[in-house]
C-alpha cells in the first residue's frame, strides 16, 4: 500500500489541502503548509506554477503568476517539498501542468521528487492516454499517478481511469475550472456513486469546495475533500494565518463529524 | 475532404511523434465526440456537398491563382503567382475552417459557438458563420489585440457575435485560447469550440487541414491547367498553421513540389522578440498539442512579439514540427520591418493590400523568385487582406492621414 493509500481509513473522511508554491511568497507556502497539517490536513498538494494554467480559474491563475513573478521555478517547488517534508509527517503531492515537467525530464523529475519526500503527481492536462511514458519514471521512483475523472466521463473512461490511479482518485466536482463556489452541482452524489462501483481506490473530490457546510456534503458521500482556491483567498486576506487555521479546524470537525 | 491526408494523424492523433490530447479529463469526451461526428460527415456525401455549395456560392470559391506579372519582373526571377485567399468572404482563408466546423456544430446540435482570435479574421470568419447558421457566437480576444485590429471587432459586433476581452497573461492569442478553453470545459455539454488553426489537441489539427485543404486542392489543378505541371515551391506563413497547411497537404506525396513555411521573426531571431516557433523554438506541450514551442529553461511559455497579430503565438500545428523533422518542408523567418516591405512591394507592383500575416509570405517568396530561373514557378498563398491592418502599418510608417 502506498503512503498516500495509508492515510486512509474506514470511516474517516481526509482533508487535502491544495497551495500554489511561492503565493504570497515561499516563506508563507512553508508555514501555511506546517499549520494545514497541525489543524487537520491529512496530505498537502503543492502546486507548481505554469504560465498557462489552463484549468484554473482566477484565483490559482492570480497565484500562479505572482509565483511566476518571483522566480518559483520546478526546481524551487522540489526544494519547497523537501522543506516542509522535514517539518510535517504528512504524504505530499505535487499538483502541476504537463510541460514543466516535460522540460525538466520526466525521469529526473520524478527522481528528484521522490528524494525530496514527494509521494504522487496530479497533473490536470495529463489524461491516461497521454501519461504512460510520465507513469513507467513514476512506478520506478514510487510515486502515485493521481488521474482525475469528471462528471461527464464515460464508463470507459471511468474503468481506465481508475486501472490507472494510484493513491486515490481526484474526482472534479463540476465540469468547469477550479475556483471557490457557492454552490455544488446536484448530481454530485450520483457521480460519486458511479465511480465507487468501479474501484476499491479511495475517492476525493475537489473543485470549487469553499466552506464546511460543503465539505459535508462532500463528506457524506467520498473518503475525501479537497480544497484550495478559498485557503489561497484566506491566506491574501489574513496575513497572520489565523484565519487560514479556524477555517481548516472547522473543515476538520465537519468532516470528523461525518461517519 | 481530406481523403489525400488521411495517413495521418494516427489513431492517437500523433504526427511522428507531435500531436495528441493533452487537455483536463473533462474535454476528453467532448474530443471523442467531436472526432467521431467529424470522421461520420466525412462519410457523408450530403454534408461533403452542402460544404461545397457553400463554399462556391458563399465564400467564392474557388479563389483565383494569379500570376503577378509586375511582381515577377521587379523581381526578375521565378513566375510569381498568389492564390487569392484574399477575396474569399471575409478577407482571409479563415472562412473555409469556420464554415466546415460551423456545419459541423450544426450537424452536432450544439447551439453555443465559442472561438479565439488573435487578428480577428478568425474571429470574424466565425461570426459570420454563425450569423448564418443561426447560431450563439462568443469570441475570445487578447486585450492588447482588441486595441490593434480594431476594425475587426467592431465587424464582429456588427455580425452579432459577443467579443470577450482577455486581459491575462501576455494579452494576445495564447491567453484567448487559454480563455476559450476554460469557457469549454465549462459549458461543454451545450457549447462547440471552433478551433481557427491547426494546432490544439486532436481531432482539430486534422479537421482544420482537412477543411483548409481546398485550398491546396484547387491550387493544383489551377496550375496544371495553367502550365500543364507542378509548381516547384510552395510558400506560406505560418502562425498556428492552417492556410499553410491547407495549401500544403495536397501537394504531400508530390515529392518534386517543395514546402516553405515563413515564420515570425518580429524584431529578429536574437532579440528574444519573435513568434518563430519552429525556427527557434523546442519540443513541448501546450494548448493539448505537443509540438514544437517557445518556452523557457523552466519549460515555461514565453512572451511572444510579431507585427502581425494573427502570427503572434508561440506555438504552432504539431503537422508542422513533423513536417520540420522529417525535412518535408522548411521554416524560415521574416522580420517586422521585413514583412512590412514585403507589404509595401505588393501594394504598388499589383495594387493589392495584403494582411501583414501574409506579407510575410510575400517578402520570402519575392526573395526566393529572384533567385530562381524564369521557369520556375512559386505559389505563394496571399492568406488575407491588409484592410485590417491599416492602422499599424500607418502608424508604424509614420504616415500622416
Ligand atoms: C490573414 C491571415 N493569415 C495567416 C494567419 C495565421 O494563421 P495560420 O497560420 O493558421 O494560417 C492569420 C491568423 O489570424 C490571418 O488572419
Amino acid at each position: 500500500m502506498s503512503r498516500i493509500q495509508s492515510i486512509f481509513r474506514p470511516g474517516y473522511r481526509v482533508l487535502i489541502a491544495y497551495l500554489t508554491v511561492g503565493y504570497p511568497t515561499l516563506e508563507k507556502t512553508i508555514k501555511s503548509a506546517v499549520l494545514l497539517a497541525k489543524s487537520g490536513c491529512d496530505l498537502i498538494e503543492l502546486g507548481i506554477p505554469f504560465s498557462d494554467p489552463l484549468a484554473d480559474g482566477a484565483t490559482i491563475q492570480q497565484a500562479s503568476y505572482q509565483a511566476l513573478k518571483q522566480g518559483v521555478t520546478s526546481q524551487v517547488c522540489l526544494e519547497v517539498a523537501q522543506e516542509i517534508k522535514e517539518r510535517i509527517a504528512k504524504p505530499l503531492v505535487f499538483m502541476g501542468y504537463y510541460n514543466p515537467i516535460l522540460n525538466f525530464g520526466l525521469e529526473a523529475f520524478c527522481r528528484s521528487a521522490n528524494r525530496a519526500g514527494v509521494d504522487g503527481l496530479i497533473i490536470p492536462d495529463l489524461p491516461p492516454e497521454e501519461g504512460g511514458e510520465l507513469e513507467s519514471s513514476m512506478k520506478k521512483h514510487g510515486l502515485d499517478p493521481i488521474y482525475l475523472l469528471s462528471p461527464n466521463s464515460s464508463e470507459e473512461r471511468i474503468l481506465l481511469v481508475t486501472q490507472r490511479s494510484r493513491g486515490f482518485i481526484y474526482l472534479v466536482s463540476l465540469t468547469g475550472v477550479t475556483g471557490a463556489r457557492q454552490n455544488l452541482p446536484p448530481g454530485l452524489e450520483s457521480f460519486v456513486q458511479r465511480v465507487r462501483g468501479k474501484t476499491e481506490l479511495p475517492l476525493c473530490v475537489g473543485f470549487g469546495i469553499a466552506s464546511p457546510e460543503q465539505a459535508g456534503r462532500v463528506a457524506g458521500i467520498a473518503d475525501g475533500v479537497i480544497i484550495g482556491s478559498r485557503l489561497i483567498q484566506l491566506i491574501e486576506e489574513d496575513n497572520s494565518l489565523s484565519s487560514l487555521e479556524a477555517f481548516t479546524r472547522s473543515l476538520r470537525e465537519t468532516l470528523d463529524q461525518c461517519h | 475532404m481530406g481523403e489525400n491526408n488521411r495517413r495521418l494523424p494516427n489513431q492517437r492523433g500523433y504526427f511522428g511523434e507531435f500531436g495528441g490530447k493533452f487537455v483536463p479529463e473533462t474535454l476528453m469526451p467532448a474530443l471523442g465526440e467531436l472526432e467521431q461526428e467529424y470522421l461520420s460527415a466525412c462519410s457523408d456525401p450530403a454534408f461533403e456537398r452542402r460544404f461545397e455549395q457553400l463554399c462556391q456560392q458563399y465564400v467564392g470559391r474557388p479563389t483565383p491563382m494569379y500570376p503577378a506579372e509586375q511582381l515577377s519582373a521587379e523581381m526578375g526571377g521565378a513566375v510569381i503567382l498568389l492564390k487569392r485567399e484574399d477575396l474569399a468572404h471575409t478577407g482571409a482563408h479563415k472562412i473555409n475552417n469556420a464554415l466546415g466546423q460551423g456545419l459541423l456544430a450544426k450537424r452536432m446540435g450544439k447551439t453555443r459557438i465559442i472561438a479565439e482570435t488573435g487578428a480577428g479574421q478568425h474571429g470574424v470568419a466565425t461570426a459570420t458563420v454563425c450569423a448564418m447558421l443561426s447560431l450563439q457566437c462568443i469570441i475570445y480576444m487578447g486585450e492588447d489585440d482588441i486595441k490593434r485590429q480594431s476594425p475587426n471587432v467592431l465587424r464582429m459586433r456588427l455580425l452579432g457575435a459577443e467579443v470577450r476581452s482577455v486581459d491575462s497573461g501576455s494579452r494576445t492569442l495564447k491567453d484567448a485560447i487559454n480563455e476559450a478553453i476554460r469557457d469549454w470545459v465549462t459549458n461543454v455539454e451545450t457549447t462547440y469550440y471552433l478551433f481557427g488553426t491547426v494546432a490544439g489537441p486532436h481531432p482539430y489539427p486534422m479537421i482544420v487541414r482537412d477543411f483548409q485543404s481546398v485550398i491546396g486542392r484547387e491550387a493544383k489543378t489551377q496550375i496544371r491547367t495553367m502550365y500543364n505541371r507542378l509548381p516547384d515551391y510552395l510558400v506560406a506563413c505560418v502562425g498556428g498553421g492552417s492556410n499553410a497547411m491547407g495549401l500544403f497537404s495536397p501537394f504531400y506525396a508530390d515529392k518534386e513540389v517543395k514546402f516553405i513555411g515563413v515564420e515570425a521573426a518580429g524584431a529578429g531571431l536574437k532579440s528574444g522578440q519573435h513568434a518563430a516557433s519552429l525556427s527557434a523554438g523546442r519540443s513541448g506541450v501546450l494548448h493539448g498539442t505537443r509540438s514544437y514551442l517557445l518556452q523557457d529553461g523552466n519549460g515555461q511559455i514565453v512572451e511572444t512579439h510579431s507585427i502581425a497579430p494573427g502570427l503572434d503565438y508561440p506555438g504552432v500545428g504539431p503537422e508542422h514540427s513533423y513536417y520540420k523533422d522529417t525535412g518535408r518542408a522548411s521554416y524560415v523567418a521574416v522580420t517586422d520591418a521585413e514583412a512590412l516591405d514585403g507589404f509595401r512591394l505588393l501594394c504598388h507592383t499589383e495594387g493589392i493590400i495584403p494582411a501583414l500575416e501574409s506579407a510575410h509570405a510575400i517578402y520570402y517568396g519575392t526573395r526566393l523568385a529572384a533567385g530562381l530561373s524564369r521557369d520556375q514557378l512559386v505559389v505563394v498563398n496571399l492568406s488575407g487582406r491588409g484592410d485590417k491592418d491599416l492602422d499599424i502599418v500607418v502608424k508604424t510608417m509614420g504616415m500622416e492621414i
